[in-house]
């Protein structure tokens, strides 16, 4: 069954992506087009901590820490090197060598549950009170100011393979964060068809039978924890091309985004956090024209609200739902 | 010369672990007998911190509005907290965790909304005092002692009366305690409202230096919950220990470097202990403690 939808779904998140792609940019204001750009850029982030949290069923409170790092390595290379596509790889490197690291000393000294989270947390309060604090001259990378707690506002967006004076302009970004964004999925969904993938899964339902089948827990859980940092630095660099890096890439409320994304989307699927990611943003932005509500607010109880009625998220819900419904007339 | 230098050190080294203890103490005590994370714990600081400063300026007694006023304020929200949304999650750590993060981000923008957002504060009511030609805050003295007299109160509950005997008990079997009459549901709702309080208590204690801010608690929960989890399991003895140590750490940074580098030494010691002792500090040590 699965061999069948695997290419109905991939092409269909394809055709979703060239459409959004070809229509977006002449419907949408500039000003809404580059919004749009930062919601998919989420996208990006949420199905990272899709594969991290809602498959391999690590906890990561801190996915934010690669999502910054990204971004922060993106902007110190980009200045660095004249030509920013060079700063691509630098980009997904560095926050995927970090995961490596921590996710070697957690995996490997077989840190589990709370404290991963608690680990993942730490890191990125550490990098948030470090980057707050670099401003001032003696805080440079190379030609780079880190900035402090203003970041980089000018960090240069990505230009033309090739021709570091032709900047891409927004649709191009827009129309490269979307490819990213479809990428991200189809290579997720073929991690998840792989033997890898299914060990993974395997692993999130039952850790002590997939070691008792013969499976290094460890080294699993440590492949998926890169694969997640690495997407997380690419969703870092395509937010930096609409915004600018500044140390809130860290922060708790990001980190905290993320979680409410993946939840309410639901765990163990991959369209939804993309969708949470995108409505929730939406949500938010409409939110803060509302004078009388605050943002938070709503964030917060929306992610209340969904644990405790909808604990496994939106999708899988209605799927629920929809399949209760569907049965009902088959039986009729 | 040299002493009156390793006094006032030693000074600030005991009013950093105690504000530690302070601020990181109700959340031990829900973990410890509940094994329940409460994330929305930053914002119970905060509410206790609004509760004092509220009833001050209403004109009660500053003391009363910080030892009085806040913890109970801030207790019965933690009453009906504990019915509305922690009841419902019981056993599911990870739930509960992302339920009470919803609820600190709907806290943080409600408490937003109502009084805005800019610091409010009070200064400390005490004054300062001569360690040789240092001088060091009254008030620190004071937090020094408030964290002696509150971990000791809260051992001596739990060790000499018969709420305290049926709290450890549920803590240790709640099944056990169920089948000998207890009913471990009032247990663990007044553990928590009991938690609530104390840390409605230690935002209060906290005010006069941090100030007061809808997101004041965002610097405390993330320590908080370092501190607990480096802890470990025993609840007071592990408290104790390790805000004892990453107090120490992160004071000692301070004095070295800048305040942002000591968090970042605290929490960067925080990590090694845990690669170290996965179980925290009292799943290898004291573990006998409570």
């Amino acid at each position: 069954m699965n061999g069948i939808r695997l290419p109905i779904e991939l092409t269909a998140a394809s055709v979703v992506t060239i459409a959004a792609i070809l229509i977006l940019p002449h419907v949408l204001e500039l000003f809404a087009l580059i919004n749009a750009t930062v919601y998919v850029s989420m996208a990006v982030l949420a199905l990272s901590l899709a594969l991290v949290w809602g498959f391999g069923g690590i906890l990561c409170f801190g996915q934010a820490t690669f999502f910054g790092l990204g971004g922060y390595a993106y902007a110190v290379a980009a200045i660095n090197f004249g030509d920013t596509v060079y700063a691509v790889p630098v980009a997904i490197a560095v926050p995927a060598l970090v995961a490596a690291a921590l996710g070697y000393v957690m995996f490997y000294g077989r840190i589990s549950d709370v404290y991963i989270g608690a680990i993942t947390l730490t890191l990125t309060l550490i990098l948030f009170n470090f980057v707050n604090s670099t401003s001032g001259d003696q805080w440079r990378i190379g030609a780079a100011p880190l900035g402090g707690f203003n970041g980089i506002p000018s960090t240069p967006p990505l230009n033309m393979p090739g021709d570091p004076g032709n900047p891409l302009p927004p649709e191009w970004i827009f129309a490269v964060a979307m490819l990213s964004l479809l990428i991200c999925y189809i290579i997720a969904k073929l991690i998840l068809r792989a033997r890898f993938g299914r060990v993974i899964v395997a692993i999130r339902e039952n850790e002590r039978r997939a070691e008792l089948l013969g499976y290094d827990v460890r080294a699993y859980k440590l492949g998926i924890f890169v694969i997640g940092g690495a997407m997380a630095g690419l969703s870092g660099l395509l937010f930096a091309n609409c915004v600018f890096v500044s140390p809130t890439m860290f922060s708790l409320f990001y980190s905290g985004q993320i979680i409410v994304w993946v939840m309410v989307g639901g765990l163990s699927t991959l369209v939804g956090p993309v969708i949470g990611a995108i409505l929730l943003n939406l949500l938010t932005t409409w939110a803060g024209t509302l004078p009388e509500i605050n943002p938070s607010l709503i964030l917060g109880a929306i992610l209340a609200l969904a644990v405790l009625v909808m604990p496994r998220g939106i999708l899988p819900s209605l799927a629920t739902v929809l399949g209760r419904f569907r049965g009902a007339r088959g039986m009729t | 010369m040299a002493l009156d230098i390793v006094f006032a050190v030693g000074f600030q080294v005991l009013s950093g672990v105690a504000t530690l203890l302070i601020t990181s103490l109700g959340l031990a005590i829900i973990f410890g007998m509940m094994r329940v994370i409460n994330l929305a714990h930053g914002e119970f600081l905060m509410l206790g911190a609004y509760a004092a400063i509220l009833s001050a300026r209403a004109g009660l007694n500053i003391w009363i509005a910080m030892l009085v006023v806040a913890p109970l304020a801030v207790g019965g929200i933690g009453l009906i907290i504990e019915r509305l949304i922690i009841r419902q999650l019981y056993g599911r750590m990870v739930d509960t965790m992302l339920a009470t993060w919803g609820l600190s981000l709907a806290l943080i923008g409600a408490v937003t909304m109502i009084f805005g957002n800019t610091v409010a504060g009070f200064s400390a009511p005490l004054g300062s005092f001569a360690i040789g030609s240092f001088t060091a805050s009254a008030y620190a003295l004071f937090l020094i002692v408030a964290a002696v007299i509150l971990l000791g109160g809260v051992w001596a509950i739990l060790r000499f009366t018969p709420a305290g005997l049926i709290a450890r008990g549920t803590m240790q079997n709640a099944e056990m305690a169920s089948a000998l009459g207890v009913s471990p549901d009032r247990v663990y709702a007044v553990t928590f409202a009991a938690g609530s309080a104390v840390s409605g208590l230690a935002g209060a204690l906290i005010a006069p230096f941090s100030g007061v801010v809808p997101t004041m608690g965002a610097a405390f929960i993330a320590k908080s919950f370092i501190t607990v989890i480096t802890g470990g399991a025993a609840m007071l003895a592990g408290t104790f220990s390790a805000s004892g140590l990453l107090g120490t750490v992160a004071t000692l940074g301070t004095f070295a470097t800048t305040p942002v580098f000591g968090e970042v030494m605290m929490l960067a010691v925080a990590i090694v202990l845990l690669r170290l002792l996965p179980q925290g500090i009292t799943g290898r040590f004291f573990r006998r403690a409570l």
